[in-house]
């Protein structure tokens, strides 16, 4: 009972302590009364009775002290009291308060922000069931080491039926199509995948309508069934429920909408509308173990490592190898776990930006010490009597510390507001991050928000705190105005601080640059061909309708010609994917006139289809020989042209004119082409080395490989204002024929480079703010020195000192600091630029531009912020600064 | 009479806690009750008296009642709690553990 009896007066003590209090004094009063009666009724006379009762209860007020401590809560009672004492003080001086919270709001918010992404993207596990236990399947040839390579789809077939180490193993691959309505709705091209029919299992996915895939579904030939996701279900079907089991046509093929996956399933990128089966998007002969494009996902047995289920599929793949001699098919497999295969791109840009927000919260924190250290230097003398009073140190670092508490909460409230807007403008803005779905503010960021807040109290307020209330408090009392030596420890703790700080600008504004360096390295990569005035518009033609050569010929003929002929087009050319635009695909080949090398050993290039008048339309160089004709077309196409890369690579020091090449373009049997021209190199992928290229007419037509056409068109006028024009040409070839991927050459390098281009900024902000932020430091800290020093160079002036030699003494004091800082920085910088070598491009980790442009613009920033004291230092009137004792 | 004996240390929460045991009393009716049993030799101060009380009420030994005292104002009235009563034979215990040897120190010289 007795925890009841405590529980009670706790209670009583917390809410009702002011009539506690009362009650206290009614205790005393008729304590007093009971004395006073008692010495009447010895026979004192009233007056006396009452002098001798008072006297003997003694100091009421400490009698009500003494009791008091006996309560519970005082703990609360004192910081209550502190806080009270706190904030009145800030209020006393709100631009003081204002800055300080400002300051620190900026750096929680970012903070908080980023920690938010980061969270969500790289430490939360993915939503599928236990995604601890998922990995994914490489295969790996021997001679790329450390290299990831896709699965062939008779890998993955054979893994799974003839390895046991896996619960279970799934697969997908990309995919995609013309959708089209059976009534004539507007066509649309759609991102897909195909996977197989156990992959929503092995994930764990159900889906939210419908059913997933049947064994039966996932074989050559059979029925075709789709599922959708939960966008396309609601932005083509407007949620209707009525959609499942009715047919939609994809390339001009109907199939049947069996289910709709969950709105929050966005794997592997929230562009895929819809999923189909996976071994039915293969021809039966191409379930091969050469053709590689397949992802696979693999489920850990309980209790079972990962390491040992691998070994098992590697032994497999192996003897895979082994039967298949001398054509691409690795040796091992490998595997890494899906959250990291999923966060891999944005792991290192993602870390570096947090690191450089932590610099940004280090430094806020060091510029409110510092601000806190000069208020500090202010109420020397008041702490100084409060300590001779009796104030214990441990109170008065109490109450300092309450101080940038109290800026530091209200700092981080405006933070996370700040934050709430900012990450939901860096998941909407921040085009590659994966995940973006799940990027929200919850429970465990707001705990990590709150450690960051007494964080930042404590390393704002302790240094200052620690300072402002040494021992020496006789020596602070004794100090008059006139004595300089005073200030000089606490101007030193200034310095130091101020040093940290320009170190730490410095290493975010090295890191800075040489980012943004690299971008703009990205943003003006030569893509080897025109950029400016160029339009490209995507088609594909659907198998099913063009299902002749003759057909996918007419079309892309009857295209060109319609397109070469509107107003402003100056030309217009065919290519399946232009410079810049992605890798689409690679063949493995042979050169007839070079003696077989090692078995393993293939030859390997990017192919491309063109038409003939690509080249010249988007002037790209011929380098040696021709370019094709018209009659390179249908069965008569027996030519290919390279590219320098390929020249260069293949045929060192060689005439690589009249030389053959064999190779399959559809994955059939190999047939021998003749070399008839080099051309200039482009890029495939920006950021990306150059790749050797090998270019065939699409004039061929084949239906499997040369049915998915860019069209670039060179612009006289705006290229945007000719988007319309073509695709009413296309639709009036092909009502049913979707256009995709409508951009300018401009659109498509800033796509590439976004995400990039988003970091860079992002790092370039947080560098400016820490610049900024230094200086608001250094001019703080000079103004502090130039008015403690006031009357020592009014005396100075007096005794005949210049005033540009006031001024010297002034910028020297400032740039010493900056000096020591900016050494610092630039270590720091250079170890930086080492850590985030892997995300540069084109930039070298040292590179000497960077760090001259960086110091430079941190020496000029320092020079103005140290000017302006400097200057007011020299205008010191001398008797005015003597008279001022 | 002389300078009032100080009470030894941390005797006082004994006697507070042996004087409730019979009744419950209020502050000043403790102190008096202490002096007359004591001859006046221990005289309780107001400056440690409510302090322990205090103390003994935040601890639950003791409970602090408002009642209407005999000429009709509002008194507060100590009583022992049942914890009170079980603490009170622990202190006893351990006073008497304590005289008895400090009287064995000073007996043994």
């Amino acid at each position: 009972m007795r925890w009841l009896n405590r529980a009670r007066v706790s209670f009583l003590m917390l809410f009702r302590r002011g009539t506690e209090k009362s009650r206290l004094n009614r205790e005393f009063e008729f304590h007093l009364e009971q004395q006073i009666a008692d010495n009447v009724s010895h026979g004192m006379d009233p007056e006396q009775a009452r002098v001798a009762a008072i006297r003997l209860f003694g100091n009421p007020a400490l009698l009500e002290e003494n009791t008091h401590s006996e309560w519970t809560w005082n703990w609360l009672e004192g910081i209550w009291r502190d806080l009270r004492y706190g904030s009145r003080t800030l209020l006393r001086t709100p631009g003081f308060s204002l800055t300080a919270i400002l300051v620190i709001a900026l750096g929680i918010g970012a903070t908080a922000s980023l920690f938010t992404v980061v969270r969500s993207v790289l430490l939360r596990p993915l939503p599928f069931r236990d995604p601890d236990k998922l990995v994914m399947l490489y295969e790996r040839f021997r001679e790329a080491k450390d290299s990831y390579n896709v699965v062939a789809p008779a890998d993955f077939r054979d893994w799974r039926a003839q390895t046991h180490g896996f619960e279970d193993m799934a697969a997908w691959r990309w995919w995609g199509g013309n959708l089209s309505g059976d009534h004539g709705e507007l066509p649309e091209v759609v991102a897909a995948a195909a996977g197989s029919w156990n992959l929503f299992s092995v994930l764990g996915v159900q889906p939210v309508l419908g059913r997933t895939f049947t064994p039966d579904e996932d074989r050559i030939g059979a029925n075709d069934v789709v599922i959708l996701s939960w966008s396309l279900f609601q932005s083509r079907y407007s949620g209707d429920k009525d959609i499942l089991g009715k047919q939609i046509r994809i390339d001009s093929k109907p199939r049947t909408v069996v289910g709709v996956l969950p709105a929050w399933f966005t794997y592997p990128d929230p562009v895929v509308k819809l999923w189909v089966p996976y071994v039915p998007t293969f021809k039966a002969e191409n379930i091969r173990p050469d053709s590689h494009q397949s992802f696979v996902i693999a489920r850990l047995r309980d209790k079972q490592s990962a390491a040992a289920a691998v070994k098992e599929v590697s032994a497999l793949q192996y003897q895979i190898h082994m039967q298949n001699l001398g054509k691409p098919v690795a040796e091992d497999v490998v595997s890494k776990p899906m959250i990291e295969d999923v966060v891999e791109d944005v792991k290192t840009p993602l870390i570096v930006l947090m690191c450089s927000v932590g610099c940004m919260l280090l430094i806020a924190c060091l510029n409110v010490s510092n601000l806190l250290v000069a208020r500090g230097a202010a109420r020397r003398k008041e702490v100084a009597i409060r300590g001779a009073l009796g104030g214990s140190r441990r109170k008065l670092i109490q109450e300092q510390m309450t101080e940038s508490l109290l800026i530091s909460v209200a700092g981080g409230i405006l933070g996370l507001l700040l934050s709430f807007l900012a990450t939901k403008w860096l998941a909407t803005h921040w085009s590659d991050l994966p995940r973006a779905d799940a990027i929200r503010v919850d429970g465990t960021v707001l705990v990590f928000s709150l450690a960051v807040v007494f964080l930042t109290a404590l390393l704002a307020g302790l240094l200052p705190a620690i300072s402002t209330t040494g021992k020496n408090l006789l020596g602070t009392l004794q100090d008059s105005a006139r004595s300089i030596g005073g200030t000089v420890s606490r101007a030193t703790l200034r310095k130091t601080l101020l040093t940290a700080e320009i170190a730490l600008t410095v290493v975010l504004l090295v890191s800075a640059g040489l980012l943004f360096r690299s971008f703009i390295h990205l943003r003006t990569s030569d893509l080897g061909c025109v950029t400016d005035h160029v339009l490209t518009v995507r088609y594909g033609l659907p198998e099913k309708k063009y299902d002749s050569p003759e057909k996918v010929l007419a079309f892309h003929e009857a295209l060109l010609q319609r397109v070469r002929s509107l107003p402003g087009v100056r030309a217009a050319a065919l290519v399946s994917t232009a410079p810049g635009a992605g890798y689409e695909g690679d063949n493995v080949f042979t050169i007839p006139e070079h003696p077989q090398q090692g078995p393993s050993l293939e030859l390997d290039a990017l192919t491309r289809k063109i038409d003939p008048g690509y080249f010249s339309a988007l002037e790209i160089p011929l380098l040696r020989g021709r370019f094709f004709t018209e009659e390179d077309r249908l069965e008569r196409m027996q030519h290919v042209i390279i590219s320098k890369k390929f020249a260069d690579k293949f045929f060192p020091g060689e005439n690589p004119l009249g030389k053959h090449v064999s190779i399959s373009f559809t994955g059939n049997t190999r047939q021998s082409y003749e070399i008839i021209g080099v051309v200039g190199d482009t890029i495939h992928d920006i950021g990306q080395p150059i790749k050797a290229t090998i270019y065939r007419s699409i004039l061929n037509g084949d239906p499997r490989i040369d049915s998915m056409a860019t069209i670039v068109v060179r612009a006289a006028v705006e290229p945007l204002s000719l988007s319309m024009p073509i695709q009413r040409q296309v639709s009036a070839l092909d009502p049913e024929l979707p256009v995709y991927d409508v951009l300018t050459m401009q659109q498509i390098i800033g796509k590439a480079t976004a995400s990039k281009s988003f970091s860079a900024s992002l790092v370039l902000g947080f560098a400016l703010l820490s610049l900024i932020l230094a200086a608001v430091g250094l001019y703080g800290v000079l103004s502090y020195l130039v008015s403690q020093r006031a009357s020592e160079i009014g005396i100075r002036m007096a005794l005949g000192a210049q005033r540009s030699e006031v001024l010297r003494l002034v910028l020297v004091d400032g740039m010493r600091p900056v000096a020591i800082g900016l050494i610092l920085g630039l270590a720091g910088g250079a170890a930086t630029g080492l850590l985030i070598k892997s995300i540069l491009y084109g930039t070298r980790p040292l590179d000497p531009g960077v760090f001259v442009a960086m110091a430079g613009s941190l020496l000029l920033t320092a020079l103005i912020a140290s000017a302006v004291p400097a200057l007011r230092a020299c205008r010191i009137e001398p008797v005015q600064a003597l008279r001022l004792e | 009479m002389g300078k009032p004996n100080d009470l030894v240390q941390g005797t006082l929460d004994l006697l507070i806690l042996k004087t409730l045991s019979l009744d419950p009393k209020h502050g000043w009716a403790i102190a008096k009750r202490i002096e007359q049993i004591s001859n006046d030799v221990l005289q309780v101060q107001q400056g440690s008296l409510y302090p322990a009380l205090h103390r003994l009420e935040q601890q639950g030994w003791i409970r602090g009642k408002w009642t209407e005292s005999e000429t009709g104002r509002e008194v507060k009235f100590y009583s022992l709690t049942s914890a009170g009563l079980a603490r009170l034979e622990k202190e006893k215990e351990s006073w008497k553990r304590l005289s008895a040897a400090i009287d064995l120190v000073v007996d043994s010289l």
